[in-house]
């Protein structure tokens, strides 16, 4: 049973009298409870009119209601007051739209469209057991629904009581308690206040796409003016101009109540999103023609293949997501080997529509992503949580990496000469931001330290340099110099033209994601 | 993996020339000669492939003939500007002095008084000139390619290509040194 009061009845018979659907009615009575919005159409009707045919005063006759019940569920009494005769007039089709939520509390409460609903979620083919219900509406609904609480104000002003419009029952609440049960029942899946799946309801109603045109021009200054020609009566602005706007300035700009429609709302498609899924792991690298992501100039492809999408491809087929974002703990360049334990990443994956996988899924995953190439290798392969990402950012400057480097040197050595390298701790260098990436990254001067070097001797103009170096050393341009823009550098040191031939990084010293045994 | 890259050194003899050097990996040369109707004043553009440009002397600049020393070098190229004022800020490189072709980076004197400016040579935003020369002047006559170098241009992205319409490929370039050869110019 509805929990209406005495103090109710003006408000339902004024409501009913401008056309409202029982569904605002009881909004507007501030009725609260969840149940009383999944009832049927007619039920809730039925009790509103006995409802308000409790006083001795003017009887209404339900005729209208009693003859149609074949027909939607959408019709309303009209009851004259002040004449003697009640003034029942079969409801037009026309005039069966609620003027204050366009139909959305009407036929769109019904069962079917809540099966509407999770037909189209069943069809995108998502995996869940919990999801969290959105409904997004036209801006002109709280127009009207501020049109709406104008009307009754100035009713029951009159009998000295007050309503507050946080009182009154949003309509998107109403909407969701008439409709989750039934949505929920249909997908077996709880309909939750929060849940990693969303499920997204909206509705349109062009026919009065202008109601808040006026709020312009009371308002201005809460319309910013738009980039890419969208409209800027957005839902945010209207409400706030509505809160600004005086009662009788609405008024001489607005009808309240607000006027009938011709149509009622269109449902737009119902769309779906899983929030992100990230995984984790290490990876390294053997070729040394293969570049961590794509490398695209002018539309074309340079070179085929990168880390990222060798590591993503299964992912995304696994998980069945829409799209990927790939992050790293430091990259390497295309010519340049990354071994040992590998180099920490994280994979976001956008919208999976799977998303839960145990332990013996993600180890067959990595191996599938390790039988796919032999120029990559991952371990470690986690689902992480998206704060735990950030670990592997974190002390970027503090961390260390470790290098090994073919190195030429100009002069004839022999392996003596090599010996002070050994002996050389924490030197301090300044890197000037390297020629090669200055097109894309800002000119400036880096402080850096080498910890520790140590050397292979091979022949009289070769020897491979180990490197152990504070996190973003530029380690090529630590060895030819750069032009001196990087000082000191291995030249200045061995006293000779030096360069790099080739580059393995051999460790990246950071203790995350977590080690998995195998 | 010790053994490959023994493999890999033979293939590159024990020697003092190697694999490519760092400025053949990554660089394009261009050149521009006689530099404002000046003889033999040659630049020498060298062209990354990201399209960053460093401006330096060709080998055949007069400055670097004869045992020639420097005296002083200015980066104050008039009253109101000098170059090593320029200030970039952020990944576009805002604020830095825009170029063409014929403004001065500097001037070079020579202990002989012989007086040089050193020209940009393309079109594009200074990004920084090179302070190292100021302390060690030797460094330019030492090393003109590369620890000498004068300038870092940024050439307009619109204009990455057609910045090095006006310049000599280094074919073309060694062509010109052999005309001069021939005609016996003294530089």
């Amino acid at each position: 049973m509805l929990s209406l009061k005495e103090k109710d009845r003006p408000i339902v018979r004024k409501l009913l009298c401008a056309g409202c659907c029982v569904r605002c009615v009881l909004r507007f009575c501030c009725v609260g409870t969840c149940s009383a919005y999944r009832r049927s159409y007619e039920d809730i009707h039925k009790e509103l009119l006995a409802f308000i045919s409790e006083e001795s005063s003017p009887q209404p006759h339900d005729a209208s209601g009693e003859e149609k019940t074949d027909e939607p569920p959408n019709k309303r009494l009209r009851i004259d007051e002040g004449s003697t005769e009640a003034s029942v007039t079969a409801a037009q089709t026309d005039s069966d739209i609620c003027p204050v939520c366009l139909g959305v509390l009407q036929d769109f409460c019904d069962p079917t469209f809540a099966k509407q609903v999770s037909d189209a979620v069943k069809n995108q083919q998502y995996e869940f057991n919990s999801l969290v219900l959105t409904v997004s509406l036209p801006a002109q609904l709280s127009v009207r629904e501020h049109s709406c609480w104008l009307h009754v104000k100035k009713e029951i002003r009159e009998k000295s009581m007050c309503l507050g419009k946080e009182d009154v029952i949003q309509v998107k609440d109403a909407f969701k308690w008439a409709v989750q049960g039934k949505i929920g029942q249909e997908l077996g899946a709880a309909v939750l206040a929060n849940s990693s799946c969303e499920v997204s309801v909206g509705f349109m109603h062009p026919e009065t796409e202008e109601d808040c045109h006026f709020l312009a021009n009371t308002c201005p200054d809460c319309f910013k003016p738009t980039k890419n020609k969208a409209s800027i009566f957005t839902r945010m602005a209207v409400v706030k101009a509505l809160e600004k706007i005086s009662e009788e300035k609405f008024s001489r700009h607005y009808p309240c109540p607000p006027k009938k429609t011709n149509t009622r709302c269109t449902a737009l498609d119902t769309t779906c999103l899983h929030t992100s899924v990230f995984i984790a792991g290490r990876y390294n690298k053997f070729s040394r023609e293969l570049p961590q992501t794509p490398w695209v100039i002018d539309g074309e492809r340079r070179m085929d293949g990168s880390v990222e999408e060798l590591i993503a491809a299964p992912l995304l087929s696994s998980f069945r997501a829409d799209g990927f974002n790939f992050s790293s703990s430091g990259r390497e360049d295309v010519d340049v080997r990354t071994l040992g334990n590998g180099r920490p990443f994280a994979v976001e994956l956008l919208n999976p529509h799977r998303a839960k996988f145990n332990r013996t899924e993600i180890k067959q995953l990595q191996e599938t992503i390790n039988q796919s190439s032999d120029k990559i290798r991952v371990r470690d392969l986690q689902i992480v949580t998206r704060e735990a990402t950030s670990r592997m950012k974190e002390g970027e400057e503090e961390k260390t990496k470790t290098y090994s480097a073919l190195i030429w040197t100009q002069k004839a050595i022999d392996s003596t000469d090599l010996e002070f390298l050994a002996n050389i701790k924490d030197l301090k260098i300044a890197q000037k931001t390297p020629l090669r990436v200055l097109h894309r990254r800002p000119l400036a001067v880096r402080p850096r330290l080498i910890h520790s070097m140590s050397s292979i001797y091979l022949d009289g103009h070769h020897f491979t340099l180990k490197l152990c170096t504070q996190a973003g050393t530029y380690i090529k341009e630590f060895v030819h110099g750069d032009f001196g823009r990087t000082k000191p550098n291995l030249c200045d040191l061995m006293k000779t033209n030096a360069d790099i031939l080739e580059l393995d990084v051999e460790s990246v010293d950071i203790d995350w994601p977590p080690a998995i045994p195998d | 993996e010790l053994d490959c890259i023994t493999i890999r050194l033979h293939l590159l003899s024990d020697s003092e020339k190697k694999a490519p050097s760092v400025i053949d990996r990554y660089f394009t040369r261009w050149y521009k000669t006689d530099l404002k109707g000046k003889a033999c004043e040659d630049h020498c553009i060298l062209q990354h492939s990201n399209r960053i440009c460093v401006i330096t002397l060709a080998e055949s600049h007069p400055i670097l003939q004869n045992g020639r020393k420097i005296k002083n070098i200015n980066y104050q190229i008039s009253d109101g500007c000098s170059r090593l004022k320029n200030k970039v800020s952020g990944k576009s490189k805002r604020g830095g002095q825009f170029l063409t072709e014929f403004a001065p980076l500097c001037r070079i004197t020579c202990t002989d008084e012989q007086e040089y400016t050193i020209f940009s040579c393309i079109r594009g935003r200074l990004l920084e000139v090179n302070e190292a020369i100021l302390n060690k002047p030797d460094l330019l006559l030492e090393k003109p390619s590369t620890e000498g170098y004068i300038a870092v241009i940024l050439p307009k992205f619109e204009e990455s290509k057609s910045v090095t319409e006006g310049l000599l490929t280094r074919e073309r370039y060694e062509e010109v040194l052999t005309k001069r050869n021939q005609q016996e110019e003294p530089c």
